[in-house]
């Protein structure tokens, strides 16, 4: 009986937890690559530092990302998949579409380069390449930013992926990394996530630099109309504080230390035709 | 008149069925008796004795103990002046002593409190050697006399048994039932005791109660019960085997004489010529001899010819199945008799009974 | 192998170090499995006496229904927990969702079946007649539960085991309706899918262990509890 009084006692504080006052929490959707990048486990403690709100980090897939943010369960965005924001903004579910910074994919594969890839420079050449040899190719298959990004290039290509050797993950992009280096095929990464897992892998980076490569973030808040209890004042914020300079230059310097190369690089006020080369 | 412990007032339990499991108007305990319930199995005997132990709630109807009405929010503090006892002794597994002392340590005695109630009781019963005992390696015997001390310990104002001894086998259930009957009798505890054995009730039961189909046949002293018992239904529960049917010839000052298929006898009671009557007689009023000898008609004794139909052997008796005519009797005739009578089955004998000894009822 | 070799022994730095985010995220597994686990017993435990020992209409079809939610896939859950936590949702309200309460809520949930429908078990290995014959002799409705479990508690202390096991391993609806959050809602289940999705397979493998050794821990103390107090017999002579 003693036992159990003991016990009852530890569970009481979390019997009182009760949810925090509202304007203190800002829901903050993502994607699970931004947080897995460990970009935000810097930025966010410095915002809630400077502004006293409480940031909950929902990091999910960009598609039920954006879905929350539109029922009104998250109250600002922070994702990089430019067509389905611009649908969702022309929908007038998020509001104020700011861009924060880019980080690119690069296609990575077999050293060898089975479909010989590097002799272009055009990303969707290289798919039409990787296709036509028949090479095998791993795709993320989950409806995440990457691959919205890997069905366009598909698109541009002219081709449609069908086939044995076009393997669909369904899965994160560290997961994908690890079927494609087992498999020895090619497959479309970011950056930042091949650079964590570069010394594990035995895959090769093949191809990078082409414009539809680059992975533009952007920053969007959650119009109050969407839904009950939306914090757009504290949504608000978080937007402003992720285009301000010096959050920035925190951008800009990120990554440099561990892997003695940035993960992403700042594009605050800039125009999306702009970018790239 | 001494007022009565427990009563119950229009009682009725259904379980949602069609017919009443339990239905009764009116029953009181009395202070100091000792109330036996018998009947068939499925008469309601265990459902009477959960609701008077307050250990089930009735649909219908009203239970006062020591005068005060049983609501809800008394019931558990009343139901603490009670102590019920199974037919299993359904132990905890703990020792015998913490088993015995279990009802005390409920109310939250002192452990000296509780050892001087609970010590007497282990050796009043003979189990005070087991008391550090487990009480799952007691044998059946002393697992139900701890199951008894628990209770007695309790001191309770009423004591409700259900038939505490049926599992045991005989000669112990007869060495508990004799310590059991001291008891009662020395503690004078007012006790409800439930059993189909027909022996047990007459045994310990100062009035005894017939229950089947969930209603109270009948109700009252055990003498009352064993010779004079109302219906047929009654009479074959309290063990009168001979139920004769016959019509009322003549009827004078008390006394009657019925004709029945196969003779006639003389009965006590006031009838009237024609009735329809059952006469009734217990085995061991029944008393044989051989034919040869000389009758001469006493006066108060009926003497009847008859036939032997069947011989049974009935522990320390012979059970004796008489055909006179097309009536069927029935005596017991103890051992040593028997074997002086030289029963066989086809002899024709004289069979006789006290006029005081019948027992009529009432046809129709 | 040689990635768990590594595993375990940052599993043990990390523990002696005392890494605080790694205690916090130990400390944070045990306490919100550990309060969905007792509030499971709270209700559980009686409803499985009542079930097991009483008869009333619409019985059969509650166990039915506490059988069938024993088998409850925790994501399914997760999912419905969350639905009715929204903002949008009925009980928004309340602001509870990414809170340790709304994980607590979860995992209440998943464990109250197990803990009942195992009890329900436990009780019905107990004869019928002794709840009866505990009242008979004077016990109130709450003894007879102390009593009663004391009398059932080996299978009943299986039933507690079952339900922390379940919830304490849980990874779908942590993650659902607690949201993964740093120092808040991030217990070691949801931490172990986080550092492999990042890469860091030595701390993946390190935070596995430790909630291997932190349930083999409650294990063991409730074993020990369980198996206590067991009568010897005494020896034939």
């Amino acid at each position: 009986m003693g036992s159990i009084a003991l016990l009852l006692l530890l569970a009481a504080p979390s019997l009182l937890w009760a949810g925090e006052a509202a304007y203190k929490n800002v829901l903050l959707a993502t994607t699970t690559s931004t947080q897995d990048s460990g970009l935000l486990d810097v930025l966010v403690p410095l915002f809630e530092k400077k502004t006293g709100y409480s940031v909950k980090t929902i990091s999910v897939g960009t598609g039920q990302a954006l879905a929350l943010a539109a029922k009104g369960e998250a109250d600002v965005a922070l994702v990089h998949a430019p067509s389905l924001e611009k649908k969702y903004v022309a929908d007038g579910k998020l509001l104020n579409r700011r861009l924060v910074m880019y980080n690119d994919f690069i296609i990575i594969g077999p050293p060898s380069d089975p479909a010989k890839i590097k002799s272009t420079k055009s990303s969707s050449q290289a798919l039409k390449l990787i296709s036509g040899s028949h090479a095998r190719f791993v795709s993320r298959g989950d409806n995440s930013g990457t691959h919205t990004l890997e069905k366009s290039l598909w698109k541009t290509s002219g081709v449609e992926p069908k086939g044995a050797w076009y393997i669909e993950a369904g899965q994160g992009m560290g997961a994908t990394l690890g079927i494609a280096n087992e498999r020895n095929g090619y497959t479309l990464t970011d950056r930042a996530t091949y650079l964590a897992f570069q010394k594990r892998l035995a895959l090769a980076m093949l191809l990078e630099g082409d414009k539809p490569l680059l992975n533009i973030y952007s920053v969007m808040e959650v119009n109050p109309a969407n839904g009950p209890r939306v914090n757009a004042a504290g949504g608000n914020a978080f937007a402003d504080f992720m285009i301000a300079p010096e959050t920035q230059a925190l951008i800009k310097s990120f990554g440099l230390e561990k892997y003695g190369q940035p993960l992403f690089v700042p594009i605050a006020g800039k125009r999306e035709e702009e970018i790239g080369g | 008149m001494a007022e009565a412990l427990l009563t119950l007032e229009e009682i009725e339990v259904r379980y949602g069925g069609p017919t009443p499991v339990l239905r009764i108007p009116f029953l009181e305990v009395l202070p100091g008796e000792v109330l036996a319930i018998i009947g068939p199995n499925g008469a309601g005997k265990s459902t009477l004795l959960r609701v008077m132990g307050l250990l089930e709630q009735a649909e219908k109807g009203r239970i006062y103990f020591q005068a005060q009405e049983v609501f809800r929010k008394n019931a558990l503090a009343m139901r603490r002046r009670m102590a019920t006892v199974f037919r299993e002794p359904l132990l905890l597994h703990m020792t015998v002593y913490e088993n015995a002392a279990l009802g005390l340590t409920l109310r939250g005695l002192k452990r000296q409190s509780i050892e001087a109630k609970v010590k007497p009781w282990l050796e009043r019963l003979g189990i005070d050697r087991l008391a550090k005992r487990p009480a799952r390696s007691l044998s059946d015997g002393e697992a139900q006399r701890t199951s008894l001390a628990r209770a007695l310990t309790l001191d309770p104002e009423l004591l409700l048994l259900d038939e505490p001894f049926s599992a045991l086998d005989p000669p112990t259930r007869e060495k508990l039932l004799l310590d059991l009957q001291t008891i009662l009798r020395e503690t004078g505890i007012t006790t409800v005791f439930v059993t189909h054995d027909r022996n047990e009730a007459f045994m310990l039961g100062h009035r005894v109660a017939v229950l089947s189909g969930g209603e109270l046949l009948q109700l009252g002293p055990a003498a009352e019960l064993l010779s004079r018992p109302s219906s047929e239904i009654v009479a074959q529960f309290v063990g009168v085997e001979t139920q004769v049917p016959g019509i009322v010839e003549a009827a004078a000052s008390g006394r009657a004489m019925v004709r029945f298929d196969g003779g006639r006898a003389e009965v006590i009671g006031d009838y009237r010529a024609g009735e329809s009557v059952l006469i009734c007689l217990r085995p061991e009023d029944i008393s044989l001899s051989s034919p040869p000898e000389e009758h001469f008609q006493s006066n108060g004794q009926n003497h009847l010819t008859a036939k032997v139909a069947k011989i049974t052997p009935w522990g320390s008796h012979y059970r004796i199945a008489l055909e006179c005519g097309a009536s069927s009797f029935v005596a017991l005739v103890a051992r040593p008799s028997f074997l002086d009578l030289q029963l066989r089955e086809g002899d024709c004998l004289i069979a006789s009974f006290k006029v005081a000894a019948t027992h009529i009822i009432r046809r129709g | 192998m040689e990635l768990i070799w590594d595993g375990i022994k940052q599993a043990f730095s990390l523990l002696i170090s005392g890494d605080p985010e790694i205690w916090t995220i130990t400390w944070l597994s045990l306490k919100i499995s550990g309060s969905a686990t007792l509030l499971s017993l709270l209700l559980g435990i009686p409803i499985g006496i009542v079930l097991a020992l009483t008869q009333f209409p619409g019985r059969s079809i509650t166990v039915a229904l506490i059988n069938t939610g024993m088998g409850l896939p925790p994501v399914v859950v997760g999912l419905f927990v969350s639905i009715c936590l929204w903002r949008s949702g009925p009980l928004g309200f309340l602001e509870l969702l990414y809170s340790p309460t709304a994980m607590v809520i979860a995992q209440l949930v998943i464990a109250f079946p197990i803990v009942a429908g195992l009890s329900m078990a436990a009780f019905q290995t107990l004869n019928p007649n002794l709840r009866l014959q505990l009242l008979g002799i004077g016990a109130s409705r709450l003894q007879l539960l102390r009593f009663l479990s004391k009398e059932a508690r080996l299978p009943l202390l299986a039933a507690v085991m079952a339900g922390f096991g379940g919830v304490i391993s849980e990874v779908g609806a942590s993650m659902m309706v607690g949201g993964n959050i740093r120092g808040q809602t991030r217990v070691l289940t949801t931490a172990t899918v986080l550092e492999t999705g990042k890469g860091n397979f030595e701390i993946a493998i390190a935070l596995g262990l430790i909630l291997l050794i932190l349930t083999f821990a409650v294990n063991f103390l409730l074993t020990h509890i369980q198996q206590r107090g067991q009568l010897r017999w005494p020896k034939p002579s």
